[in-house]
């Protein structure tokens, strides 16, 4: 590849924190956006970008057979994915260290497979390239959509828990990454390093920057790293703050040599002409903290540094991970609403997406953000409003659905009234049932008459 | 054809004394009429002979060069002859035949410059069968065969016409070579023949033997140009011989492309249609400079960098350099050219012929590829330009027998000949050269941040010289600070001012140092701005000012203001002042209609207030630049 990255997306594997909405049948990177899975947002966004060389990383071999089963028929002329198989459980650093061995790049791009965004990848891996940095990390400002819509906003305040938003402190420059504290250590106090405060002179800490998961790495600091550090699980929890506490006093072998000593071939050029030369080159260069921590006060005590930049995406794009149920549900509203650019479909005047072969019965309307995937029938007085309906579902007399979204094959009796919910494949729900914030796992059958509100129900595993 | 002598010993007079081309001639004019007799007025080739005065005077060579668009009016209030050069022209319907008038000078010198070289054999087999002509051309050679002097400057200009004429093509000619029809080329052809008589009636001499010597040499000029791969197609009709297309292509390699007058709407949409960085202009710019790039600041940024992987063709270390310099990370003449030819061997290295595919023409497009790229981040510094040069030379004259991976080894081992004896081992020549002129007690003063002078002030430091530095610095780079910093840390005895204290600092001080982006070749210095009002000061102050420069800086351009070719800078990089709150006056103001921020990148010191200026090849007056730059040259093209 011209730019010598190579792109590695965690699909992860049967997320429990999704519970009721991930089965065996369907991964979390499967899960429907729109109509459409979840990892297809983030092949699509690679295939903008011009990144045709995927490796795919999924948890458990079961849920890699499916994914790749997906991939191969959805992307079989447009993308070369391979599709590794990593042990349930191992995190996202182990996945990677799982893997390493199909590392060879320069560089490496991780993206998540839940995220769904229209951030440029190359951006951050341009910043990465630009600083030449070990680690560079993607933020995005928190998502407030979801909170300025009216009449979305029931229930939604009790799961979204304040501090689950990292504290991020950056140089003046906003390019670096000085200071991460994730969820874990929020509780405690918040501390700084005194020695990167004093290297850099002022930190701006931030609380309304999301991790989108999104790093561009240096291959060989990547690799000693998870080596040297096996008990490394996750790249967020674990890799990305201690590459951030160390920055200064580095532990990782120079390998991001600058360009002056990479000439082996020459044969005129003494030793000292280098010296000069990386020495023009430096001065030349905007000194960067790190540098001049580097040299120091003391002279010529060479301290090792290296760089952890982060690319900030503007405000204007979206950026979301599909990692919790209520994430699931605000993507799906964003997508069919105000980010339906996303969504690859085209919309109608209405806003919506009816496929043709929809059946609508009499006087049953479907409002702006809505979708209705193929095949589905409705029956009389239905009313469908900011929300999405898979394939071939069958909808009685008389049902409204409203901030929902519903898979393929579910059955809905009449008289039903379904109220911020998700009702996953195959479920079935009889007549005149009442669901509020309510999510129903696959295959699930809701007797007539019932209302649960809140209540995740599932079919009992076996 | 003793006339025709007496002519061509009127030009190449004034061509001798070319050292002193700075130096306006004050009527060249005037006199050269006088002396060639009144048919050469009106006859085209008449016309041209007297044409090597005109073209000589440096004046509107840069005016030539950065107005393309009206070259031959510059040309034109030259001289009386060429006046009425246009007026011959005005007949023609389309333009080419009137900017062609300007080639035939060109044709002429490189006339000169070739029957030097070449046998009058292969002069006749060019010829058309035309016994009459050839004897012509002989009676040319003799007077030229003592002349040699003057036509390695003749090559030079040529060189400077050539772009005149690049450029002229890509306007006018080929839309106009497109539209042709057989017939209406014959009507062309045919009015040019009746007014090339027509001219020719007009002299009260018969002038048989000029006048037609004069096409006759026209057109022979492509056979020519095969051997000197200098000389300009003369004539469109001459344009459209297939043999010609390649040393013109060759000539474009040698030549950067001529500068883009921003001020020209319809080629600025034609370039950013090209582009590979998204760019908006600036809106409000000031009038004198509007010739000059200048893009909203912070929009390029990201737009290139969210096109990471999309920019198939370019190389990551190439892109890596253009960030940087877009960025601003990499400033510095010598560290930007170093980066850019560094970046340039990563993708030599990495470099595959594609099939079907020789590698000298497809690595010299992918090589122009990423300098345009490089340019559109940062325009390009002269020094780029002569290593840029250099390097497609290089490939240009790569032997055709050498496998694919010699040829990439011998580039990358040029381009390093080419850092470490140019830039690195110059430096240390001149830090040596430079070093001899620091006694014990002197007070040297410095502006900016220039590399070879931090070298020399560590250097005299270090050889135990006892001196005292004065760092003047200025808004918005503050490059001084670094630089400051440096020399502090190696235990110099540092003073800092910024740049409005000078004159009061400039009372102690005994030797100024001064770096430059390049050295042109009126001797006038292209350095940061600033640099000339500290030598302007210097200079009132009697206190000498010694230019320190690499030679491979040098360009044999001639500049007179800092106007016509400058580079402007981030505006709000005047109007903020980093760290201060409270200075905002100026905050969104740059949208105002009636305000104009202008950040000039570069100034211009004329060569009076030059004392001396350091090179790799001695300590030399300012007056000496031509003759670096021509011996110069030459060794770079055959190195």
């Amino acid at each position: 590849m011209a730019m010598d990255f190579q792109v590695v997306v965690l699909a992860g594997g049967y997320s429990k924190n999704l519970a009721p909405l991930v089965s065996k049948e369907v991964p979390k990177a499967l899960l429907p956006v729109a109509n459409r899975p979840v990892l297809s947002y983030v092949l699509e966004l690679l295939e903008q970008s011009n990144l045709k060389d995927l490796i795919v990383v999924v948890e458990g071999e079961d849920a890699a057979l499916r994914v790749g089963g997906w991939i191969s028929g959805a992307y079989v002329d447009r993308l070369h994915v391979e599709v590794a198989a990593v042990p349930e459980d191992i995190g996202t650093a182990g996945a990677l260290r799982a893997i390493a061995h199909h590392l060879t790049a320069k560089d490496i791009l991780v993206l998540s497979g839940d995220l769904v965004s229209d951030v440029s990848p190359g951006a951050v891996a341009a910043a990465h390239r630009r600083h030449d940095a070990v680690i560079t990390a993607m933020l995005c400002s928190v998502p407030v959509s979801g909170l300025t819509e009216p009449g979305s906003a029931g229930g939604k305040d009790k799961s979204k828990k304040p501090g689950r938003y990292n504290i991020i402190g950056l140089d003046p420059s906003k390019q670096f990454l000085l200071h991460i504290a994730t969820s874990a250590e929020l509780e405690k106090d918040i501390r700084v390093q005194k020695s990167v405060v004093r290297a850099v002179g002022e930190m701006e800490l931030r609380a309304d920057l999301m991790d989108a998961h999104v790093y561009a790495l240096k291959r060989s600091a990547l690799l000693e790293i998870l080596e040297q550090k096996d008990t490394f699980q996750s790249l967020k929890e674990d890799l990305l703050p201690y590459l951030v506490r160390s920055q200064l006093k580095s532990e990782i072998p120079v390998n991001g040599t600058p360009p002056g000593e990479e000439n082996g071939n020459e044969k005129t050029g003494s030793n000292n002409n280098q010296i000069l030369l990386s020495r023009i080159l430096s001065n030349a260069s905007k000194p960067e903290f790190h540098q001049l921590h580097e040299l120091g006060h003391y002279g010529d005590t060479t301290r090792r540094t290296h760089k952890c930049c982060v690319y900030i995406a503007s405000e204007s794009k979206y950026c979301a991970r599909l990692n919790t149920i209520q994430a699931f549900s605000d993507i799906n509203r964003d997508v069919t609403g105000e980010a339906n650019y996303l969504s690859g479909y085209t919309f109608s005047s209405h806003n919506n997406i009816i496929h043709p072969s929809v059946e609508l019965g009499a006087k049953t309307t479907v409002g702006p953000h809505c979708m209705v995937g193929e095949g589905s029938q409705m029956g009389d007085k239905c009313s469908v409003k900011r929300s999405v309906i898979g394939r071939h579902c069958r909808i009685g007399f008389n049902v409204k659905i409203v901030n929902s979204v519903i898979m393929n094959h579910v059955t809905v009796g009449d008289g039903c009234s379904i109220h911020g919910s998700v009702i996953c494949s195959n479920v079935q729900l009889q007549e005149r049932v009442v669901l509020k914030d309510c999510q129903v796992g696959a295959g699930f059958v809701v007797v007539s008459g019932g209302e649960y509100k809140g209540e995740s129900l599932a079919k009992k595993e076996k | 054809m003793d006339q025709r002598h007496r002519v061509q010993r009127a030009v190449i007079d004034p061509k001798v004394r070319q050292v002193g081309f700075f130096a306006p001639n004050p009527n060249p004019n005037s006199d050269i009429p006088a002396r060639s007799s009144p048919p050469l007025a009106g006859s085209p080739s008449n016309a041209t002979s007297s044409s090597p005065i005109i073209i000589i005077p440096p004046p509107p060579l840069p005016a030539a060069r950065d107005h393309p668009a009206s070259s031959h009016l510059v040309v034109g209030s030259y001289d009386a002859a060429s006046e009425s050069l246009l007026g011959t022209s005005s007949p023609f319907p389309s333009p080419p035949p009137s900017s062609a008038r300007v080639f035939v000078v060109d044709g002429e010198f490189s006339d000169d410059s070739w029957q030097q070289r070449s046998n009058s054999a292969k002069f006749a087999s060019s010829f058309p069968s035309d016994g009459f002509n050839l004897t012509a051309a002989r009676a040319v050679i003799t007077p030229e065969a003592d002349a040699s002097p003057a036509v390695v400057s003749a090559n030079e200009k040529n060189e400077v016409n050539a772009i005149e004429v690049n450029n002229e093509r890509t306007e006018s000619s080929k839309p106009a070579k497109a539209k042709l029809t057989k017939s209406e080329r014959r009507a062309l052809q045919e009015s040019q023949r009746a007014a090339k008589t027509a001219a020719k009636g007009e002299g009260n001499r018969p002038s048989a033997g000029a006048a037609p010597g004069g096409p006759g040499k026209a057109s022979m000029q492509p056979a020519q140009k095969k051997d000197t791969a200098s000389a300009a197609p003369s004539t469109a009709a001459l344009e459209r011989r297939g043999s010609d297309r390649l040393p013109e292509k060759d000539r474009k390699k040698d030549v950067p492309a001529p500068r883009m007058q921003f001020d020209d709407k319809s080629r600025v949409e034609k370039a950013k249609r090209r582009a590979v960085v998204n760019q908006t202009e600036a809106r409000n710019r000031v009038e004198l400079f509007r010739h000059l790039p200048q893009y909203e600041h912070g929009t390029q940024l990201p737009d290139l960098q969210s096109k990471f992987f999309q920019l198939d063709p370019m190389h990551s270390a190439v892109y890596k350099v253009g960030l940087q310099y877009l960025s601003g990370e990499l400033t510095g003449s010598n560290a930007r050219c170093i980066a850019m030819l560094q970046a340039f061997q990563e993708a030599i290295k990495d470099y595959v012929t594609p099939s079907e595919k020789t590698l000298t023409r497809d690595l010299t497009t992918r090589v122009s590829s990423y300098v345009s790229f490089l340019n559109e981040c940062r325009p390009l510094s002269i020094s780029m330009g002569n290593a840029i040069r250099f390097v497609k030379n290089r490939i240009a004259k790569m032997q055709i027998t050498l496998s694919e991976s010699e040829a990439k080894v011998s580039i990358c081992s040029d381009i390093d000949r080419f850092i470490s004896e140019k830039i690195i081992l110059a430096d240390q020549v001149i830090v040596k050269h430079a070093t001899t002129k620091i006694r014990d007690g002197d007070v040297l003063i410095t502006y900016g941040a220039s590399c070879v002078v931090e070298m020399i002030l560590l250097h005299a430091h270090e050889v135990g010289k006892k001196f005292r530095v004065v760092v003047v610095d200025s808004r918005p780079k503050l490059e001084g600070q670094k630089l400051l910093r440096r020399l502090v840390t190696k235990g110099l005895n540092c003073t800092y001012t910024h740049i409005n204290g000078i004159s009061y600092i400039m009372h102690e001080v005994s030797k100024v140092f001064l770096g430059a982006a390049s050295v042109l070749s009126n001797g006038t210095v292209y350095a940061r701005v600033g640099t000339a009002s500290v030598a302007m000061v210097a200079n009132s102050f009697r206190v000498p000012v010694l230019f320190c420069c690499e030679a491979y800086k040098f360009h044999e351009r001639v500049q007179l203001d800092s106007i016509c070719f400058n580079e402007l800078g981030d505006p709000d990089a005047v109007s903020k002042v980093s760290g201060r709150v409270d200075v905002n006056y100026l905050d969104d103001w740059g949208n105002k209609e009636n305000l104009q921020l202008l950040n000039l990148m570069y100034d211009v010191t004329p060569s009076d207030y030059v004392s001396m200026i350091v090179t790799d090849y001695g300590m030399i007056p300012p007056t000496s630049v031509p003759v670096i730059v021509r011996e110069y040259r030459k060794e770079q093209l055959w190195m």
